[in-house]
């Protein structure tokens, strides 16, 4: 009986209930306390909440407990005749002293804290983090290596097409990598919207800010991938710009250094290539879902009133030199920001690609920007 | 208090007025006390079909029934229509109630103004609703609208909620004064200031709060405006602003905005427990200074919102320290509710529970808020479910269990009917327990680390989420019984006696139930 109900449910359905209950089987009942992180930081800041956890439950169950004795034994058949005070100084005065001693005791052990976490002088390694709508930047300062770290989750799995993975929502197409026992420095910031940089481990949350340069620190011993959240509202994919950071040891971080370095090399060289415009276009597409879609959308219409469509627009396709200049310039009091951190093989395959994509070639001119173009753009003009 | 009422005699020449004309035209504090309350109980609906379709998107993890667009709007919508559209008017309502009657005045100050700052609210969120049906949709940037997701990434309605929150903040403006220039001028003789119902206290220093910070918030406000359309940069830091800024001029409101929404639920539950302890209130004067202690105190604590944006280490100790002392005088006040309760003689009427489960929900509120105060705790705390759970323990069953706890305590004296006791407790404890479901578990999810205005979440967070929008959604199905109870009583039910409650005190039970359209026009006499 019970399996033949299952026989009739349409499979699409079935399928539905079972990306919904899916997720049950990973879900985590004991979830209930914050992490103690693994730094000597977090540590602390995890006991400092455990210790006023445990206050305002003594609190909580003292004065809990005198009420519902009342609301027990001070009822109208227990008790018919109520007692008529209405006040007692000795108590009054108790009760407001004794509050404030207890605040003290919490106010202290936390501002000691405090102060150690507010240490900002310059670490070893000093990372510059960069939040974009809706991703991060990481520039490592010392050795001139930089790149964006963007949601790596398909977002297959966020529409419940596909079944979603152990890290759902909580992996990056590229980590950061620091090394153990080194004082790490971030100078976090923002190029458009507020954001801010959690990462629960470490017990570091800063808020990323247009214009500003907060700072944090950590300094981790323990080898491992920790993993944290955007927690600044920051528009639309607020939920979808996870941080992940990797932590090594010095060797392996040093030769992960060694191979940015090298990517950084080749790409230089990429500029100077010569560019068919079929690779271009398959480059910018590539380009253009890691940095574009969210707001013009996979198929270039934008969203009405928000985004504009890059579809028919005529910049896009009759202007090729406004075209050049929005990528790097943004536009003014709109959304647009300026792309001109992407590099120039980027920027060019990525307008080469809208101009060429989606029936543009046809009605407009359809002409090819290459890496060369960008090069010219950036020469200072006199 | 007691008082010698002669004055139902000639109500009837004075009757309201028939038809539309009676709601739109009245000056009488009664019917625009009745306005506001129906107001701000159909914005609560509204608000509360925002929290179910939030609710139901986060029910399990992936985008199921919104886009992260949408649910955005829904959760910044949420927001300003449960405090602007749901809490203050609802106060704002029993303060026209009652107010005037618990003083002994005949109605408002100022009734003209009374009825104008009514009728220009309905326009307010008129405006902000119809925002939904804009190209680019309602605003997207929270109900804290921080620069510059609100200034140049907002969509091209955000100039509709400027004007809307204008026009909400007039209407909150002249609503404070109405209330300041009642209580300053029109208290029956015997009415010393200290020997005010704590509901009117509350309301006074509400009110003064309420002139100090809704005129900052206009400035907020403008100051969009501004960097919008005429080209300055206040917030921009492109053109030389700041965006920090804005956090701050928006909290020096938005801290006393927290305290506006929570000082009359302390007045209206020292006259509860009071009344159904049946003993005198513990403590009247320390209740006083203690709600005056955390009006001052209100004003010097803003940044505790703000302790990730980089401040100063002087500051950030200065704030944590500032907002802890906060407890001392809100402990001062559970402790002396307790204390009134203490050997009373204690029934559990309808009003009642809402007024126990208040304090014990409220205090737990409290005390997760002094968890919130110790930076590098809120460090990790900030902007995630912790936070969620904290603000709507004190908001739902704080605020919002006060305001029902009103409603059934006062609605024998609005109607003259008693409200049905069966479906009163019934409602009480659906949401009592949806309350408790739909919040507690987002401490964990807080502490678990679930930041807070995602439409989506990792796996780790699903479980509590699911229990989470199940008890929200029993939560929200169980105030359309609280709709149906208020209906039922108002069409009808078992006559109040003027008294309707044994324990009760204070000159609105001195006069008939239901209260007839004009009471006190000659002053009682109080000893």
């Amino acid at each position: 009986m019970f399996l033949n109900f299952f026989k009739y449910l349409n499979k699409k359905i079935l399928f539905v209930i079972l990306f919904i209950t899916a997720p049950l089987i990973n879900a985590d009942w004991f979830a209930l306390n914050m992490t103690r992180g693994i730094t000597d930081i977090s540590n602390e800041v995890f006991e400092l909440h455990m210790l006023i956890f445990w206050i305002c439950v003594v609190i909580g169950v003292l004065v809990f407990g005198v009420m519902f004795y009342s609301m027990y034994a001070h009822t109208r058949e227990k008790n018919p005749v109520p007692a008529t005070f209405d006040d007692n100084h000795k108590l009054e005065i108790a009760w407001t002293i004794i509050p404030f001693l207890i605040l003290i005791a919490m106010a202290v052990p936390a501002s000691k804290t405090l102060i150690k976490m507010y240490d900002d002088t310059a670490g070893d390694i000093n990372i510059q983090v960069t939040g974009y709508q809706w991703k991060w930047q990481y520039r490592y300062l010392e050795d001139d290596v930089s790149f964006f770290s963007n949601l790596a989750t398909d977002w297959d799995e966020i529409n419940n097409l596909v079944p979603k993975g152990e890290n759902y929502l909580q992996e990056v197409d590229e980590m950061v990598v620091i090394p153990t026992g080194k004082k790490v420095r971030f100078l976090i910031t923002a190029n458009d919207v507020i954001h801010s940089w959690w990462m629960p481990a470490f017990a570091i949350k800063q808020d990323a800010i247009p214009g500003f340069v907060n700072t944090a620190w950590t300094k981790v011993d323990v080898p491992g991938i920790y993993r944290g959240k955007c927690t600044e509202l920051c528009g639309k994919n607020h939920g979808f710009m996870p941080i992940v950071v990797k932590v090594v040891e010095q060797n392996e971080y040093e030769e992960w250094v060694g191979i940015k370095k090298e990517e950084a090399q080749k790409l230089a060289e990429l500029t100077t290539k010569e560019w068919t415009a079929e690779e271009l276009v398959s480059r910018g597409q590539s380009v253009y879902e890691v940095n574009c879609v969210a707001c013009h959308q996979t198929n270039g219409q934008g969203i009405a009133g928000i985004f504009p469509a890059l579809v028919g627009s005529d910049i896009v396709l009759n202007n090729k030199e406004r075209n050049i200049e929005i990528l790097m310039e943004g536009v003014q009091g709109a959304a647009m920001n300026s792309f001109s951190y992407l590099s120039e093989v980027e920027i060019a395959s990525v307008i080469t690609y809208t101009r060429q994509s989606w029936g543009n070639d046809e009605k407009g001119d359809g002409e090819v920007v290459v890496p060369k173009d960008i090069v010219d753009y950036k020469e200072p003009k006199i | 208090m007691s008082a010698v009422i002669e004055n139902h005699h000639d109500d009837h020449h004075h009757g309201p007025a028939k038809g539309i004309t009676r709601w739109l035209y009245t000056t009488n504090h009664k019917d625009i006390g009745t306005l506001y309350l129906w107001f701000s109980f159909a914005m609560f609906l509204i608000g509360g079909a925002m929290a179910m379709v939030i609710r139901a998107e986060l029910f399990s993890p992936g985008m199921q029934i919104v886009e992260p667009e949408f649910y955005n709007q829904m959760i910044t919508l949420h927001g300003l229509i449960m405090i602007f559209g749901g809490v203050m008017p609802a106060f704002v309502g029993l303060a026209n109630w009652l107010v005037p009657m618990m003083i002994g005045a005949p109605d408002m100050a100022l009734p003209r103004m009374n009825n104008l700052s009514f009728w220009i609210l309905p326009f307010a969120f008129f405006i902000l609703l119809s925002s939904l049906f804009m190209e680019g949709g309602a605003p997207n940037f929270g109900w804290t609208f921080y620069a510059p997701l609100s200034t140049t990434y907002a969509p091209p309605s955000v100039t509709f909620f400027i004007f809307s929150v204008h026009i909400m903040g007039a209407s909150s403006i002249m609503g404070s004064i109405n209330v300041v220039v009642t209580i300053m001028n029109m208290r029956a003789p015997g009415v010393g200031l200290m020997k005010m119902p704590l509901f009117v206290w509350s309301w006074l220093i509400t009110a003064y709060l309420l002139i100090a910070v809704m005129p900052v918030l206009a400035g907020a406000v403008t100051m969009m405006l501004m960097d919008i359309h005429f080209g300055t940069s206040f917030f921009n830091a492109a053109g030389g602003g700041d965006p920090v800024l804005f956090q701050h001029i928006f909290w020096f409101f938005g801290h006393p905005e927290v305290y506006i929404m929570i000082l009359p639920a302390f007045g209206i539950v020292s006259h509860i427990i009071e009344t159904f302890s049946r003993k005198p209130l513990f403590g009247y004067a320390s209740m006083v200074w203690a709600m005056l202690s955390i009006a001052i105190l209100s004003f010097v604590v803003w940044a505790h919102h703000m302790f990730t944006v980089g401040m100063p280490l002087a500051a950030e100790i200065f704030f944590m320290w500032a907002t802890m002392l906060i407890a001392v005088p809100t402990g001062v006040k559970v402790f002396n509710w307790v204390a009134t309760m203490f050997r009373g003689s204690i029934t559990f009427e309808t009003p009642m529970l809402f007024a126990c489960a208040f304090v014990v929900l409220f205090t737990i509120g409290g005390l997760s808020g002094l968890m919130l105060a110790i930076v590098p705790a809120d460090f990790q705390y900030h902007d995630t479910y912790f936070v969620v759970a904290h603000f709507h323990y004190v908001l739902v069953p704080g605020a919002i269990f006060s305001i029902m706890a009103a409603v059934y305590f006062w609605i024998p004296k609005w109607s003259g009917n008693m409200y049905d006791e069966r479906l009163g407790k019934l409602h009480f404890w659906l949401s009592f327990i949806g309350v408790n479901v739909t919040f507690f578990p987002q401490h964990f999810i807080g502490l678990a680390g679930m930041p807070r205005r995602y439409p989506d979440y990792a796996l780790q967070f699903a479980d509590w989420n699911m229990v989470s929008s199940v008890g929200a959604f029993l939560f929200g199905f169980s105030q359309l019984l609280f709709l149906f109870i208020v209906v039922k009583t108002v069409m009808g039910g078992k006559k109040a006696t003027d008294q309707v409650w044994e324990g009760a005190k204070g000159l609105e039970w001195t006069v008939a139930s239901p209260a007839p359209y004009h009471t006190f026009s000659t002053p009682p006499k109080v000893d």
